[in-house]
């Protein structure tokens, strides 16, 4: 049996989604030595086949301060990662259906407008005469103008691959086989899927495992009731363009986007899985495709070419975990972001990067704290999949 | 050398069918009873549709629908896979850009 | 045992068979096909009721008597069957099929599905192979045989495999004008594979029988060959090969080509079958025993949808199959399992002659300019590909597939597929079994949206959903 080999870091991230690897990206850049271990390829779980939105528009009011931050970051992806991610800044209308659904949008507009939003609620004729292409279920939509989307599929690795860059230690297929504390430093067992061993250890750690977060947290004596979801998405061929934003509707249901090349990506509903691996279902398909096009007519002739899903972690409130450990010192936990984390998983990377470099941070995260549950509830259904498994796919939900 | 050739496929055989008229963008067009509507396209021309993001033409490729390339508009909306479709009467494909989609 | 409700997917020689056996014993299976009529690609048949006239003699030559007997058999038990023609499955789920005919969405049960979902042309890319004019080989053989027509007024086949110098035959005895054979192999590697191909003595005889009243009628047949582009602006005008160090032109205005078979075997993988890399066939496949059972235990395969044998070896494959599932069903089995696995054992060998003779064309990404398309759906040429992989951006196909959009387009890899492996291959210097392989998902085929519209179909949400991205 060969040695291990025995590296020394400032930060360990575990984890390597758009999360982990925008962590590493940040703390490289500040000058720290950053290991980061992924068990498949970065960007593979839920960064790389999620919808793709980069939206402020209704998170929770608490959301607000962070995806702002964050999607400044989003505008500078071409300097920080060498791509521009595809992004798209097409505005995010979210649609009413109904007058109950326009006092809702109107009432979040001026709430979420203090923090920059630039929200504009509209309907009626002149909604009507705007947006031809929307079928008649859409009342009205509040707008966004500096919401977009993006390709999930090339910006996790591009994170990856700019922190390696950047002099972060990135190591694809390596599971995490042990992690403890032994008192001054973390130490983390890891091991590649060839079978050679490492042996780390850390000042910091920093939990970005996603929707296996709570089997890290859970080693450090704290779990959170993470549930595993699975958003079903589905896309079509290229159509001509004419859904000029990316759209959602009040109360969820059905999201769509069209990209350049003119497929229209949309997500709704939920697939199946068992927490490690997931397929989408085509009873959710079918309600969604229906769904859709009440919203959007035009897609009726349009042809399915693809559905998959992934693996997310959604927490009771729908709020990320982010921030520090309740049990253990130098431990940063950022899991569980409900289907939302694509616009904040860079930003959230640069407030962990500034914590760990500077003690502190001016983004507030008190509604994110892993310790909010504690005291909620003693019961957890999260699922506890072992790290240490190996597998025959790499990439295998989408 | 340059083709002189209209059409890209050739009848060999099985000449005497009924004849289905249809329409090509618009212009009428005759093919056989049992024809499918590539077929029918091809014995009257070398594309049946633009390639999506070149616009270079295309005529299908594997005749057993998997390969796709041969998704065609027909006028009152449904996209049809050409190498599947029989031809029928009446029928109206259009095989240049796709018209555009609402508005 | 509560009763099972068995389905087929797939009306070829697999197919029929497997629902033959099944009927025998008493079994009424659900026996859907995409095509119109039975028969699979190699006995395909001419559409019905059209006025199709040739003779199953002029159809399929030496096959004719095989081909009628499927076809009689299909016709002996289409009463016995719930038979579902021009239906598409789109999707498995763990026991229900979703199915989609004349626009229509079906749910179909099962609690014992065998999937006999056949093959396409295995297809290796050249400069111009998306233009007008250049067809797969079976494409070519389709055209022919059930629309009566070529492909163009003058023919180059092309690529290398036992249908190459069959539809160039075909073609030929039909009165078409074949410019030329070009086979990728050289003729010292079918020699080399003669012991083995001599297993099956008469399939050997018809191979040769092919190339020689091919070379006696004056056709052209060059060996040994590296297929470099279809010359044309906007439709075929010619080809262009590389042979003995030089290059050489032959004009045209069709070409048909291909290097044998690729099994379909996205369903499979919907079942959640298991996988394994299979050297001889260069090509992921679900696995299963010689009985047909996979690793899912209600899941059978038969047929070149598992791995290429052929049509001799999908009908035995198919009968094998049938009797796995009358002994899973509890219902009694006929004798006859052990000579059918005999025959399908001495196929196999012959199979590893046939790869041999007609090899995929080594090293066959040199010959690939930059600017070649390797993915036609989306437009991905292999300089795309290259530059991916060499700036360590991607090691294995899905990431390629995740960064270049190679095998995302609506044939979902189809035809890319093995020219992507092949290319990761190359550029990593490791073997194709190594780099990974594309995933089936539902759809496999494409499907319009307006399928959820069928009447009745009010199925909802599989949970709360109150997403909101």
């Amino acid at each position: 049996m060969n040695s291990a080999e025995r590296l020394d870091f400032d930060v360990i991230v575990a984890g390597g989604g758009l999360v982990g690897s925008s962590t590493a990206l940040m703390l490289a850049r500040r000058g720290l030595k950053v290991g980061l271990f992924e068990r498949r390829y970065c960007g593979a779980q839920a960064s790389g086949v999620n919808y793709g939105g980069v939206r402020t528009q209704g998170r929770p009011v608490e959301q607000l301060p962070l995806a702002i931050r964050a999607r400044a970051l989003w505008s500078r992806l071409p300097e920080l990662v060498d791509t521009d991610g595809e992004l798209v800044v097409s505005g995010h209308l979210r649609l009413g259906r109904s007058d109950a659904d326009m006092a809702a949008l109107e009432a979040y507009a001026r709430v979420a407008n203090p923090f920059g939003l630039g929200l504009r609620v509209t309907g009626g004729a002149a909604f009507r005469e705007r947006y031809p292409w929307l079928g008649a279920a859409a009342f009205g939509g509040s707008l966004c103008p500096t919401d977009g989307h993006a390709n999930p599929r090339i910006v996790s690795p591009a994170f990856a691959r700019a922190a390696r860059a950047a002099g972060a230690d990135i190591r694809e297929q390596t599971a995490v086989t042990g992690l403890r504390h032994d008192g001054s430093r973390f130490v983390v067992s890891a091991q590649h899927d060839s079978g050679a061993r490492i042996d780390a250890r850390s000042t910091w750690l920093v939990n970005a495992a996603g929707a296996w977060g709570n089997t890290i947290a859970g080693q450090f004596g704290e779990t959170a009731p993470i549930e595993p979801i699975y958003p079903n998405m589905l896309v079509t061929e290229p159509l001509p363009r004419f859904i000029e934003h990316n759209l959602g509707v009040y109360g969820g249901g059905v999201y769509a986007r069209q990209v350049t090349r003119g497929n229209v990506v949309i997500g709704g509903g939920r697939g199946t899985g068992d927490g490690e691996y997931a397929q989408p279902l085509t009873d959710t398909t079918r309600r969604v495709m229906r769904v859709a096009c009440e919203l959007l007519p035009a897609l009726r002739e349009a042809l399915v070419i693809r559905t998959w899903t992934g693996v997310e972690g959604r927490t009771p409130d729908d709020n990320p975990i982010i921030g520090a450990s309740t049990t253990t010192p130098n431990l940063l936990h950022a899991f569980g972001f409900s289907g939302g984390g694509f616009l904040l998983a860079p930003g959230v990377g640069d407030v962990l990067a500034e914590i760990i470099a500077t003690g502190e941070t001016h983004t507030p995260l008190d509604a994110f704290g892993i310790g909010r549950f504690l005291a909620a509830s003693a019961t957890t259904f999260a699922t506890t999949p072992d790290t240490t498994t190996t597998h025959p796919s790499t990439e295998s939900h989408e | 050398m340059t083709s002189s050739h209209t059409n890209q496929f050739v009848r060999m055989a099985e000449k005497e069918r009924a004849r289905v008229n249809y329409f090509i963008d618009g212009q009428p067009a005759t093919g056989l009873l049992g024809d499918t509507l590539l077929t029918a396209v091809m014995l009257a021309a070398r594309r049946v549709h633009d390639s999506d993001f070149t616009g270079e033409p295309r005529g299908g490729f594997c005749l057993m629908g998997a390969c796709q390339d041969c998704w065609v508009q027909l006028e009152d909306g449904p996209r049809v896979r050409a190498c599947s479709t029989p031809l029928a009467d009446g029928m109206r494909v259009l095989t240049q850009s796709r018209p555009v989609v609402a508005a | 045992m509560k009763p099972a409700t068995v389905v087929i997917v797939g009306a070829g020689p697999a197919g029929v068979r497997a629902a033959e056996t099944l009927v025998a014993a008493g079994v009424r299976p659900v026996l859907i096909d995409e095509a119109a009529r039975a028969g699979g690609q190699i006995y395909r048949q001419p559409p019905e009721g059209a006025g199709f006239v040739r003779t199953k003699s002029e159809l399929y030559g030496f096959e004719a008597g095989k081909a009628d007997a499927l076809h009689g058999a299909m016709v002996r038990i289409a009463g016995k069957i719930d038979y579902r023609p021009r239906t598409l499955v789109w999707a498995v789920g763990r026991n229900t099929l979703d199915t989609l005919r004349d626009g229509q969405q079906e749910s179909v049960p099962f609690t014992h599905l065998l999937i006999a979902s056949g093959a396409t042309d295995r297809i290796l890319p050249f400069s111009g192979w998306t233009r007008p004019g250049v067809y797969s080989l079976g494409a070519a053989q389709i055209a022919l045989k059930s629309q009566g027509c070529a492909i163009g007024a003058r023919v180059v086949f092309a690529g290398t495999g036992p249908l190459l110098y069959l539809v160039a035959y075909q073609y030929a005895k039909a009165g078409a004008r074949v410019e030329a054979v070009l086979d990728t192999n050289a003729f010292s590697r079918q020699a080399a594979a003669t012991p083995k191909l001599l297993k099956s003595p008469s399939t050997f005889g018809k191979g040769l029988y092919y190339v020689s009243w091919l070379i006696a009628h004056g056709v052209r047949i060059e060996r040994g060959v590296t297929l470099l582009a279809a010359e044309g602006e906007r439709a075929v005008s010619g080809v262009r090969f590389g042979r003995g160090g030089k290059e050489h032109s032959i004009a045209c205005d069709a070409i048909g080509f291909g290097y044998g078979l690729r099994a379909e075997t996205q369903l499979a993988d919907l079942a959640g079958c298991a996988f394994r890399f299979d050297a001889l066939n260069r090509a992921w496949l679900p696995e299963r025993d010689i009985a047909g059972r996979t690793s899912v235990p209600n899941i059978y395969l038969a047929g070149d949808g598992a791995g290429i044998a052929g049509a001799d070896a999908a009908e035995l494959a198919g009968r094998r199959a049938a009797l796995a599932l009358l002994e899973d069903t509890g219902h009694r089995v006929p004798a006859g399992a052990a000579a059918l696995e005999k025959k399908l054992a001495d196929i196999a060998r012959f199979r590893a002659g046939l790869e041999q003779a007609f090899a995929l064309p080594a090293d066959c990404t040199a010959a690939w300019p930059d600017d070649m398309t390797v993915c036609r759906c989306e437009e991905v040429d292999a300089g795309t590909l290259r530059r991916c992989i060499r700036n360590g951006e991607a090691r294995e196909i899905n990431r390629l597939k995740a960064l270049t959009r190679v095998g995302m387009g609506r044939c979902q890899g189809r035809m890319c597929g093995a020219a992507a492996a092949e290319l990761l291959s190359a550029e990593t210097g490791r073997p194709v079994s190594d780099v990974g392989r594309l995933r089936g998902q539902a759809p496999v085929k494409p499907v319009p949206i307006s399928l959820a519209f069928t009447a009745g179909d009010d199925a909802p949400l599989a949970s709360p959903d109150d997403s909101d991205e």
